[in-house]
């Protein structure tokens, strides 16, 4: 394989940038335009969210309980036990809720996304689409987009939910902490803030996790092996973007604390 | 549609009227290598040409640019009196339901049915259900695949495909057609009853069309036969001297169109290398 020059690259680079902030853009335009495939929507939104509910679940229980032991085993020390609630809660829904219930979906989806429409371009569908006079971006790309971020939205909560639940198993059964002094420091020692930082976040990440899916889907070439590429870049580059993203928001939203 | 008025052509001399396609010195390149080299032709109404030349000649990259889905870097495109060069994406998708495909492996919907794939079109217009259903059945059977109306395109053979991706683009009685080697791949029988259907689609519904082959036998067998309704198959032209089949030849070489004519012209044309691709 040839090498491609410095400037080569950072000039791919720029286009590659370029090319996805204009389906990203346009993802969001065509929300305001005719035909709205909202049976795909529903489609979609099915198949993000109810499919994606079962890791989302298990992650924030999982998530739940390892907060619980980490923060008991710390607390113990100062005899501040009562206190596991609060620390679980404020975790999960400033932080963790989000963060990783977007990488699971965007392991989950945003790969799917990739090679679904990775296989539709290498076996010209999308020419064909575009050839039968229907817009791929608003057919195939806004519903994935809008699907994945009203989803996310419930996913995050239900993982939140769980999550506490899960340090609520943990407390109750293994430390023997009460029930209602665990749900009761949970829920008062959460903000507006907290909760607003938590429930907005996942709106961006969804954006990420289907905008990325979608970009390295509409641009694979090459065939099998270029699918193959295309969903491993997806993943990666959703990942990194999410975590990349919720540093700035984190910092944006402290402001406001 | 009221983007589709024809556009005033800065050559006045065009005749876009009684010409659905007109290639005027049209050039592209990818990454440095030239696909077309100044092509120009015309495909009048009611004709159809048969495009031929080696793989990688630039004759499946012409079906694309004449639907707009790529640009070329010089020329202009006119299809149905419209030129297409400076049309933006949204205008052209209007311009394309005007427009039927048979893309090269078909390039069916391969997660939707026979009839989904077929009534695609249609399914987008929002027409009613019963109407989709009847003219669905009308292509299929005209393909003669309304058996496999439920059936998944991972479940039909190659010809079938073929005969599907036939069936979709004629469904709204497009004014072009175009066929991106629809012979390609298939076993000689499937290959003429291919041809067979172009043959009938030609004859019946006097569509325009594009044929892109690198098989010669395609377009002779156009150019020689006719589809007799009677008998609802292909007959030879002999012996039928006011029988017009019309269809022509178009061949392509290293991006450039070394001959533009009739079948009786291409027999007597001397050029060495059209010699050896014919014979």
């Amino acid at each position: 394989m040839e090498l491609a020059s410095p400037a080569e690259y950072a000039k791919r680079g720029v286009m590659a940038v370029q090319e996805y902030a204009a389906l990203a853009a346009r993802s969001l335009s065509n929300v305001f335009r005719q035909p709205r495939y909202v049976a795909d929507m529903a489609q979609q939104a099915d198949f993000i969210g109810v499919g994606s509910l079962p890791i989302v679940a298990l992650t924030g229980m999982f998530t739940g309980i390892v907060l619980a032991q980490n923060t008991a085993n710390t607390l113990q020390r100062f005899g501040s036990l009562s206190l596991t609630g609060q620390l679980v809660s404020l975790s999960m829904v400033r932080e963790l809720g989000p963060v990783l219930t977007s990488l699971m979906v965007a392991g989950r989806n945003a790969s799917g996304m990739a090679s679904e429409l990775g296989s539709m371009k290498v076996t010209e569908q999308i020419d064909a689409m575009r050839a039968l006079g229907t817009d791929p971006l608003k057919k195939l790309v806004t519903p994935r987009v809008i699907s994945t971020v009203i989803m996310m939205f419930f996913l995050t909560i239900i993982a939140d939910l769980v999550g506490l639940i899960g340090g609520w198993l943990y407390s109750f059964l293994l430390l023997g902490l009460d029930t209602y002094q665990y749900w009761h420091t949970a829920y008062q020692k959460l903000t507006y803030n907290d909760v607003s930082t938590g429930l907005i976040k996942p709106l961006f990440f969804g954006f990420i996790i289907a905008t990325v899916g979608c970009y390295y889907g509409m641009t694979t070439t090459g065939g099998t092996q270029g699918v193959g590429r295309s969903t491993t870049q997806a993943v990666v580059v959703s990942s990194i973007l999410i975590l990349a993203t919720d540093v700035v928001l984190t910092q944006f939203m402290l402001q406001f604390s | 549609m009221p983007s589709l008025n024809p556009q005033p052509l800065d050559d006045q001399l065009t005749d876009t009227v009684h010409k659905t396609i007109i290639f005027e010195d049209v050039a592209i390149s990818f990454e440095g290598l030239v696909v077309l080299d100044g092509v120009s032709f015309e495909l009048r109404k009611g004709e159809t040409k048969a495009v031929l030349g080696i793989a990688g000649s630039g004759k499946s990259t012409m079906l694309k640019l004449c639907l707009g889905l790529i640009r070329p870097d010089a020329g202009r495109i006119y299809v149905l009196g419209h030129d297409i060069t400076t049309m933006s994406e949204e205008d052209l998708f209007d311009l394309r339901s005007q427009i039927g495909i048979v893309f090269q492996e078909s390039a069916l919907f391969d997660s939707l049915t026979v009839r989904e794939n077929v009534a695609f079109r249609l399914t987008e217009e929002k027409l009613p259900e019963a109407e989709v259903e009847q003219r669905v059945r009308e292509v299929l059977r005209f393909v003669e695949l309304e058996d496999a109306i439920d059936k998944l395109p991972s479940e039909l053979s190659g010809g079938m495909r073929r005969r599907v991706g036939i069936a979709r683009a004629i469904i709204t009685h497009p004014e072009i057609l175009l066929y991106d080697s629809p012979t390609g791949g298939l076993d000689p029988i499937t290959s003429t009853t291919i041809i067979e259907l172009i043959m009938k689609q030609r004859d019946v519904s006097k569509t325009s069309a594009l044929l892109v082959s690198h098989r010669l036998q395609d377009g002779f067998m156009l150019a020689s036969h006719y589809y007799d309704p009677d008998a609802n198959r292909m007959q030879a032209v002999d012996g039928r001297p006011m029988r017009d089949v019309h269809t022509s030849f178009m061949i392509l070489r290293d991006g450039k169109v070394i001959f533009d004519g009739t079948a009786l012209e291409l027999g007597r044309i001397q050029d060495p290398y059209i010699r050896e691709y014919i014979s």
